[in-house]
């Protein structure tokens, strides 16, 4: 096993090898200036958004808090320049619906001095002070999900942790941030890996990084410390290397159980980006103000790594690389194997946009020109899939509208949309985007047919009620029998139980 | 949204493709598949150049026509088509008649994909679906073998070609006697099956062997498959199941009975076994998509064929053989589902 180990690269099965794009590796992260004016939505994370603490036409200085968290899985957030609160409104987000967002106009005299800031003693704290102190910082996980550190890190007590480990791999092509990052940042990130392990408890941590970032690997392989507990592994280059289970089974040999979270192995994965700033926020007591973007693709004049204030205007940034008449071009947030198309270019940058990709036109009409085959049952796409799904069957079943067959028989559930699938498809099928429709049907029928047990079971309660009331002998209503009948409380019930069936399990669902 | 920004398209991820599209495949195949057919028209002269045209032209019209029918777009774009006639003229004697020849492709392309609904659903290879057809309606024609260079075949027609429409072919035992010397008008494995004589392993490899058109150059159809599976156009795994499963089973029987059973490179150079197992059982999809399934499909095509052969009234078995597997493939796959990430045993 040992020297199997020792031939064979570290990985995962199946899994794809697009080209890597990733151009933008080698220059060093530089800094964007602030916008005129900056636009924080509330809801930049998942969970609840958080609650403005600000009125408008009051002044903020870089780094004060302007939103709290709301309640445990939500984070506050941070001016990120000095300025004036214009507004608080709707504004359009990137995912196209308007949400709540704060206006501030910046003064023309910030400057990059973070100036709101308790520098703090990290040795005295326990880890609960630890994960408290996280969610002050207002971080969430950098990769792209943008799920609250804090808690990610707070792991179930029947779960104990022995890894931490750090996702380094930057599997998304063309993006470079987290590469720039552990290059410039190493420092920062051990200090960060450091408060992680003590927040989790876990004894050591394993630095997972593609094997196409040799500097890295030197670079954070001499810095570790003696003593073993922070190691560096070498992973091989394939997407979807950086995906939680991939990663925990390519660097530590655990298979997560389907449907279970790497805390079931006793491990917990975080991003370096995350990490690293972590590493450098926490001690210094400041919140997160701004994030490091990939600005890059063909549409793009400069391409590069970009420390960007959080809330700075797309067209700003796109304005600022290089991007000529933008409106014409395809703009991704996020990589091109998971990202996410705007809608408008009016939204910010928020705390999970790891890269803003510009193609262009061309390459879009050319994509767009390709015909559309039925399945040919090449197989690619199931020697593709990391998951060990059957996407060619799931699609044909999806081509059906046969939702409820792809997640009883088919495990539609452990699909994690990392487009692996659909990248290979020769017939140009939208798999993993039938595969989301799939799932959001699904989980709307579940929903449903909670939602209608839940009605049927308070409806059954409130009749129960009213027996009981008229339970006791009542001797007027008992002799007249008008106001309770058992007969036909009982039928009544029968009734409701029969119901039950009639809950159509598949609706016709409209295309 | 859109109304504010026109310009900006939205499309989901993955913003990236691998660029092999379903057209490039099978461009691939018909580039691979083109030494074959050149070297069968220098073996075979005038009359397979005449058949493989024929017969591919009546596979491109035919499935031209069943578009316009059905209203919908050409699906010529994607070279399945040409595909099918070449394999399936590749798979015919070369003098087999011309109008024979149309009736193979029509029910190549109607009987064998057009019916099922068209590329991706069909069930059985459509080529062997028109190779059936004409097998069982014309069993004389079908095993009317004319010899491999003959010095005339670049000057003059075998007279079989031209056969008037619905007239049976003429017999040309006389004229291929002439044509060729000592030519006995059967293939290498009717010989073996029906004289035990064996045909020695050199002229399968020089082509000097009485067979279908394209059967005969077993080196081009490797060469073929490599290129093909190199680039990642074909499952290696079929020809590797196929070709391994009949040379161990033949190699067994071999072991058992020296004098009565041939060794395993007379079997696998014989007949049609190499053209199948490389370009026929490999027809994506009429095979299974799971790897494990594949290695079922690819042996099971193995094993029967060499049964056939051995023990069935017929001299080829790899034409029922993957007609079989073709059969199977949606309970192979059924039985075959990859396993889920982290999925237990139990569950
Ligand atoms: S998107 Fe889902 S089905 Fe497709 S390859 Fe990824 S996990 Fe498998
Ligand atoms: S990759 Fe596409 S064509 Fe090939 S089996 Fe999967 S769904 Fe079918």
């Amino acid at each position: 096993m040992n020297l199997f180990s020792l031939t064979r690269r570290k990985t995962f099965a199946r899994g794809v090898h697009p080209a890597s794009h990733k151009s933008t590796a080698g220059t060093p992260i530089r800094r964007m200036p602030f916008a005129p004016r900056i636009l924080l939505p509330l809801a930049q994370h998942i969970g609840k958004p958080a609650v403005p603490i600000v009125s408008v036409g009051q002044e903020v200085v870089r780094g004060q808090p302007i939103a709290r968290a709301d309640g445990f899985l939500s984070v506050p957030l941070h001016a990120p320049v000095d300025g004036v609160v214009e507004a608080i409104e709707l504004r359009p987000s990137a995912r196209g619906p308007w949400t709540e967002t704060i206006v501030i106009r910046t003064f023309e005299a910030s400057t990059q001095e973070v100036r709101w800031s308790e520098p703090r003693d990290m040795d005295a704290l326990s880890a609960r002070e630890i994960l408290q102190a996280i969610q002050d910082t207002g971080m969430v996980g950098l990769g792209g999900a943008a799920f609250p550190s804090h808690a990610k890190l707070s792991v179930p007590e029947d779960k104990p942790i022995h890894t931490l480990v750090v996702n380094g791999c930057e599997c998304e092509p063309y993006l470079t941030c987290d590469h720039r990052l552990m290059l410039e940042r190493s420092a920062d990130l051990m200090r960060g890996i450091g408060y992680a392990m003590r927040a989790v408890g876990a004894r050591q941590a394993v630095i997972g990084i593609e094997d196409n970032k040799p500097d890295a690997i030197a670079s954070l392989a001499a810095m570790v410390p003696e003593g073993g507990q922070i190691r560096v592994v070498a992973v091989k280059t394939k997407y979807p290397q950086g995906a939680e289970k991939m990663l925990v089974k390519a660097a530590l040999g655990l298979k997560v159980p389907a449907g279970g979270l790497p805390a079931d192995v006793g491990a917990v994965v975080n991003n370096v980006g995350t990490l690293a700033m972590l590493g450098s926020l926490l001690p210094q007591g400041q919140g997160m103000t701004e994030r490091v973007v990939t600005v890059t693709g063909p549409g793009i004049k400069r391409p590069g790594d970009y420390w960007v204030p959080l809330g700075t205007p797309m067209r700003t940034v796109l304005d600022w690389a290089g991007a000529e008449s933008v409106s014409e071009r395809e703009i991704i947030l996020g990589g091109p194997m998971m990202g996410q198309a705007v809608a408008s270019l009016d939204v910010p940058v928020t705390k999970g946009v790891s890269g803003i990709l510009v193609f262009d036109q061309r390459k879009i009409q050319e994509e767009e020109a390709r015909k559309r085959y039925p399945c040919i049952k090449c197989g690619e796409c199931v020697k593709a899939c990391p998951m060990g799904l059957n996407p060619s069957m799931l699609g044909m079943l999806a081509g059906a509208r046969e939702y409820d067959l792809m997640g009883t028989d088919y495990h539609l559930g452990d699909c994690f949309e990392c487009g692996c699938c659909t990248y290979v498809c020769p017939s140009n099928i939208p798999l993993v985007q039938q595969f989301r429709v799939a799932k959001a049907i699904l989980r709307e029928r579940a929903q449903a047919i909670h939602e209608a047990l839940a009605a049927e079971q308070a409806a059954a309660q409130a009749e129960l009620a009213q027996v009981m009331e008229h339970l006791p002998i009542d001797d007027e209503s008992h002799l007249t029998g008008q106001r309770f009948d058992f007969g036909h409380a009982e039928g009544e019930g029968r009734k409701l139980g029969g119901s039950r069936h009639k809950i159509n399990p598949h609706p016709t669902d409209k295309p | 949204m859109t109304a504010q920004t026109p310009q900006i398209q939205l499309r989901t991820s993955p913003h990236m493709k691998r660029g092999v599209t379903v057209e490039r495949i099978m461009l691939n195949v018909v580039l691979a598949l083109l030494p074959i057919v050149l070297f069968s028209i220098w073996q075979y002269g005038l009359s397979a150049l005449a058949l493989i045209v024929t017969v591919t032209a009546t596979c491109v019209v035919t499935e031209r026509l069943f578009n316009r029918a059905s209203r919908s777009a050409s699906t010529l774009s994607d070279w399945s088509a040409v595909i099918t006639g070449l394999l399936l003229a590749l798979t015919l004697p070369p003098a087999f008649p011309l109008w024979m020849g149309v009736v193979a492709g029509v029910a190549a392309i109607g009987l064998g994909k057009v019916l099922f609904g068209g590329i991706g659903f069909n069930v059985f290879n459509p080529a062997l679906v028109g190779r059936a057809f004409v097998q069982a309606a014309f069993p004389v024609a079908i095993t009317t073998w004319v010899p491999a260079f003959s010095p005339t075949r670049f000057s003059e027609f075998v007279p079989t070609t031209f056969t008037v429409p619905l007239m049976m072919p003429p017999d040309i035992s006389e004229w291929a006697r002439q044509a060729l010397d000592g030519f006995t008008g059967a293939t290498p494995l009717a010989r073996w099956k029906f004289e035990n004589e064996l045909t020695p392993v050199q002229d399968f490899l020089t082509g000097a062997v009485t067979a279908s058109a394209g059967e005969t150059s077993a080196i081009l159809i490797l060469l073929g498959g490599f290129y093909l599976a190199a680039r990642k156009f074909l499952d290696w795994r079929i020809p590797v199941a196929v070709l391994g499963s009949a040379a161990v089973l033949a190699w067994a029987f071999h072991l058992h009975d020296p004098g009565h059973f041939p060794e395993p490179a007379f079997v696998l150079l014989s007949g049609g076994l190499m053209l199948g197992a490389v370009f026929m059982a490999t027809d994506m999809a009429t095979s299974p998509v799971t790897p494990l399934g594949v290695w079922l499909y690819g042996i099971l095509i193995g094993v029967v064929t060499v049964s056939i052969r051995y023990f069935g009234g017929l001299t080829e078995g790899i034409m029922y053989a993957i007609l079989f597997a073709n059969a199977l493939v949606p309970l192979i796959d059924q039985y075959t589902q990859p396993k889920v990430f982290g999925q237990r045993r139990s569950s």
